[in-house]
């Protein structure tokens, strides 16, 4: 079977969104360990984000990587959900699915089109100035200006709010898609208890980390 | 008891369906919901009225053949039963029942609360089968030692009856139990490695022709199969499906 016919069969396009997934959550996770340092120190703060905003294999190869897997991993989303929306043309009149599966389970789509959303937001606030202040208007690297653009998106407390919504949304897509993700790859044997005690303590642990970093920044300054 | 049941009724695969109202009284508590539409069906008959079509065979939970959408849920309210085991006493007097068919675009209508679940057959032809030769010299299966953990994970796969209560349960209509039960009984079994790696590529293409959905790993399926086929399995065909593709 070619690597085409792979990733257009129903367990390939699984497998795809599951090794995405898996990309995006060690990304989160390098993610949450530098914002947690604004917590910590401005200057360890700075220091991480300018060797993150200037090493060049971090810019040039891993940003584009991390582009590229963000887009697949919601591209390859819509598709499944159309796909499977195609699969029961005609509802069902009576619908009982509280007894058989979780919410959060049944609308994993729903919790990314909020994550989505939020990266939208994300992107405007952060990373579309980075690219305009070093790639379009080339202005020189100031190592200590980070800590003060961080503090200063954390002072609208709408922001904040959106901010704190999104990253609830996005445990709730945690909650359900990292255990998936192993099961989606064939792994389901004697470590799956803590597979999924694992992926729990995850999903509630960095998300809740990213929404005290926004509230300690919008009350402390 | 005195019942009102909510019915989908479809003249043929191209007629427009619609859910009618039908009551029913004096329904015995020790009935079975299928012998409950007997007695539906012998009153609309008395009436001159089109008896409800819907599917049964043995009426013991074997065949697979019964199916419903009762209540919103496969094989009705009551876990680990088919829709023939299912009995009255797990209603109350006054109760309203929706009554429909498993819904998927790979099990089209026939007829009312009938459907076609040929696409499990032809899934199953793709590659549910091993190799035998049976002119004569066939040996004795017990001359084949299997460690009891396979042996017991292959028969519990073999369980399935192929009701399609999975791919009813599924909020995607995936079929994905049914064929990793099937893939897995062969799998863990020595007379199925000959075709171990052509048997889940062909299934798992013919199940994505079929026009079933993919599995979001929601275990709407292992919750609602009467058989308690467990999703383990549906790792197991990943497992197999991810290794027959690396090896080809």
């Amino acid at each position: 079977m070619s690597t085409m016919s792979f990733i257009s069969s129903s367990i390939g396009k699984k497998v795809a969104m599951s090794l995405s997934a898996f990309f995006l959550i060690s990304f989160l996770l390098l993610h949450v360990a530098i914002n947690l340092l604004s917590v910590v120190s401005a200057e360890m703060y700075n220091e991480a984000s300018h060797f993150m905003g200037t090493n060049p294999i971090i810019q040039l190869v891993m940003q584009p990587i991390l582009i590229f897997g963000v887009l697949f991993h919601f591209t390859m989303g819509f598709v499944l959900e159309f796909q499977n929306k195609s699969a029961r043309p005609i509802k069902y009149e009576m619908k009982n699915e509280k007894g058989n599966s979780s919410w959060i389970s049944r609308n994993m789509i729903y919790s990314g089109l909020v994550i989505l959303a939020f990266l939208g937001l994300h992107f405007y606030d952060f990373w579309i100035p980075e690219i305009k202040y070093k790639y379009i208007e080339f202005q020189a690297p100031d190592e200590h200006r980070y800590f003060a653009e961080l503090v200063h998106k954390f002072e609208d407390p709408m922001r904040v709010g959106f901010y704190a919504i999104s990253f609830i949304l996005l445990m709730m897509h945690l909650l359900h898609g990292f255990q998936s993700a192993f099961q989606s790859l064939g792994v389901n044997n004697k470590f799956t208890p803590g597979i999924k005690k694992m992926a729990w303590a995850f999903s509630v642990a960095v998300p809740l980390a990213f929404v005290f970093i926004a509230l300690f920044h919008h009350l402390r300054h | 008891m005195d019942l009102k049941l909510k019915i989908w009724r479809q003249k043929n695969a191209a007629a427009k369906g619609k859910i009618v109202d039908y009551d029913i009284s004096e329904v015995s508590s020790d009935m079975s919901f299928l012998e409950m539409l007997d007695v539906l069906n012998r009153e609309l008959t008395e009436k001159g009225d089109e008896p409800v079509s819907f599917d049964h065979d043995c009426r013991e939970g074997i065949c697979g053949s019964c199916s419903l959408q009762i209540n919103g849920r496969p094989h009705g309210p009551d876990g680990g039963t088919t829709t023939c085991q299912l009995h009255m006493r797990k209603f109350k007097n006054g109760d309203s029942i929706v009554i429909e068919p498993f819904r998927a675009k790979a099990f089209p209508i026939v007829k009312d609360l009938i459907i076609d679940r040929s696409a499990f057959d032809r899934v199953q032809h793709a590659g549910a089968f091993i190799s035998v030769n049976t002119s004569g010299n066939t040996q004795d299966a017990n001359s084949t030692p299997i460690n009891k953990g396979n042996a017991d994970h292959a028969f519990d796969a073999a369980s399935c009856i192929g009701c399609g209560a999975c791919v009813a349960a599924c909020k995607n209509a995936s079929a994905m139990l049914f064929v990793s039960a099937k893939v897995s009984q062969y799998a863990l079994l020595p007379q199925g490695q000959v075709e171990r790696e052509m048997r889940v590529t062909d299934m798992v293409s013919q199940m994505d022709e079929e026009g079933f959905g993919a599995c979001t790993n929601t275990g709407a399926c292992e919750a609602e199969c009467p058989k308690g086929i467990s999703i383990t399995n549906i790792a197991r065909m990943n497992r197999e499906f991810i290794g027959s593709n690396l090896k080809s």
